[in-house]
């Protein structure tokens, strides 16, 4: 591969280009500078950070420290799902919902991908697993955020409309079954999105990152069809179950809506 | 007879224990200031709220029967109707036509879209929407608030009716003193101090 490695230098000429953003910021008085400085100050310690993490990982390839790595992953994923949320669940489900629904869709999606397409030896080789598994939870934790987000705003508007259905004897399942139904497409429009303008009017940085690393064009972009397919999965069931889970624990055991399982806002 | 018994019903917001019973063919009346908790009652009785306290039908006890059949058995009216769908026959089945000229309608208004209903109109319709589901119960939080002198007399016509033919036990909460002296076979006052019968 004919990678051009960079030199500190190479990257303090572009933080240059910060600095000189964040100087035209405070005389145009945006209030951003502070955020922009602390923001770009964390990208560098933490993308470092994940850089050692992973050079470590690399050179000890286990099954054990790519199962803790993954979990660690899960949860922050699990954790900002619910930090995105107007009103999330209260108590253990506000996190456990969206947590359990990325561990099912990306977890096994991931699985089949290392084992059965990719299929290198051993198959939780880290240069393939960690990638992969980070862009399925990332990508699957926007969509099963936006889906839980859209199903309980949803069913505080509509509240009269979903009891005026119990009252007549529908089921909660019945009485939500629109604003399930459109939960689950918000969740997958962003993915559908994507899919459809890549390589026109964007190209993904998965791919645009290889080839500047120096992988032929063609190899760039089979891998970035799997991975879109693979997200495109991942989001999607992700989305499904969490949504199921979510519309479910909005209704008790005698069909009643139970908004009161909503933290207020 | 399928009557209606309600036995020490109350709640976190219903503080009060309230009984009541009501026979088949029977109107009765709960009148009494806003906010004492009337509507949490009926929401109580349709068991959509959670609520202590017993609440049977004949020989079924609410907790015991699934809850979508005892909602529809024990039909309730919200005192505002809602809507979730565009076309009026969306939200119910077909209703006899003799029932619509009742309440004014003719049979096109299954046709209409629910936007252009106003709120008169939404609430007889959704009267009809109840009776459709041939509940032995009927609990109507103030059907008429929002219904002109000429619907008021027809929907008292009609509930009355079918509370004496089916037969059906009805919760009727009014704050209309003429009205419930039209309507009632038994009257009730609901305070801060609970639910009594009223002694004519």
């Amino acid at each position: 591969m004919n990678m051009i490695s960079l030199s500190a230098l190479d990257l303090s000429m572009t933080a240059l280009l910060v600095v000189a953003l964040a100087i035209l910021s405070l005389r145009l008085q945006l209030g951003v500078t502070r955020q922009l400085i602390i923001a770009a100050i964390r990208t560098t310690v933490q993308l470092l950070l994940i850089g050692y993490i992973l050079k470590f990982l690399f050179e000890n390839v286990h099954l054990g420290y790519m199962a803790a790595i993954s979990l660690i992953m899960l949860l922050f994923a699990g954790r900002e799902v619910m930090a995105r949320q107007t009103h999330p669940y209260k108590g253990l489900w506000g996190f456990g919902m969206g947590t359990v629904s990325m561990f099912l869709s990306t977890f096994i999606v991931t699985l089949i991908a290392l084992t059965v397409i990719i299929n290198n030896d051993p198959w939780y080789t880290p240069q393939y697993a960690i990638p992969l598994l980070g862009m399925m939870l990332g990508n699957t934790m926007t969509g099963i955020a936006l889906g839980l987000e859209r199903l309980t705003q949803a069913a505080r508007e509509q509240r009269t409309q979903i009891e005026a259905r119990l009252m007549l004897g529908h089921s909660g399942m019945q009485a939500i079954t629109d604003i399930r139904r459109q939960s689950m497409r918000y969740g997958m429009i962003p993915i559908i999105n994507s899919m459809a303008a890549a390589g026109i009017v964007s190209l993904p940085g998965m791919m645009t990152g290889q080839i500047l690393a120096g992988s032929p064009p063609l190899e760039a972009v089979k891998y970035q069809i799997l991975i879109m397919f693979l997200i495109a999965a991942g989001t999607g069931f992700g989305t499904v179950i969490a949504v199921v889970l979510g519309s479910k624990r909005l209704f008790d055991e005698r069909e009643r809506l139970r908004l009161d399982r909503l933290r207020s806002s | 007879m399928t009557s209606l018994r309600v036995e020490d019903v109350g709640n976190k917001w219903l503080p009060a224990k309230i009984s009541l019973n009501v026979a088949a063919g029977e109107c009765a009346v709960i009148s009494g200031p806003s906010g004492v908790g009337k509507s949490l009652l009926l929401r109580s009785i349709a068991d959509l709220d959670e609520h202590n306290g017993r609440v049977s039908l004949g020989d079924s006890v609410c907790a015991d029967v699934p809850v979508t059949e005892w909602r529809r058995k024990v039909g309730l009216l919200a005192a505002d109707s809602a809507w979730w769908s565009e076309k009026v026959a969306d939200h119910m089945p077909k209703i006899p036509s003799e029932q619509l000229a009742m309440l004014g309608f003719g049979k096109e208004v299954m046709r209409w879209s629910v936007d252009r209903l106003s709120t008169g109109e939404k609430q007889r319709l959704a009267i009809l929407r109840l009776l459709a589901n041939k509940p032995s119960v009927l609990l109507l939080d103030e059907p008429t608030a929002n219904l002109d002198p000429d619907s008021v007399q027809k929907v008292e016509q009609l509930l009355l009716e079918y509370c004496r033919n089916k037969p059906a036990a009805l919760i009727w909460v009014s704050h209309d003193i003429a009205q419930a002296e039209r309507i009632a076979d038994s009257r009730y006052h609901f305070d801060e101090k609970g639910l009594n019968e009223v002694k004519s």
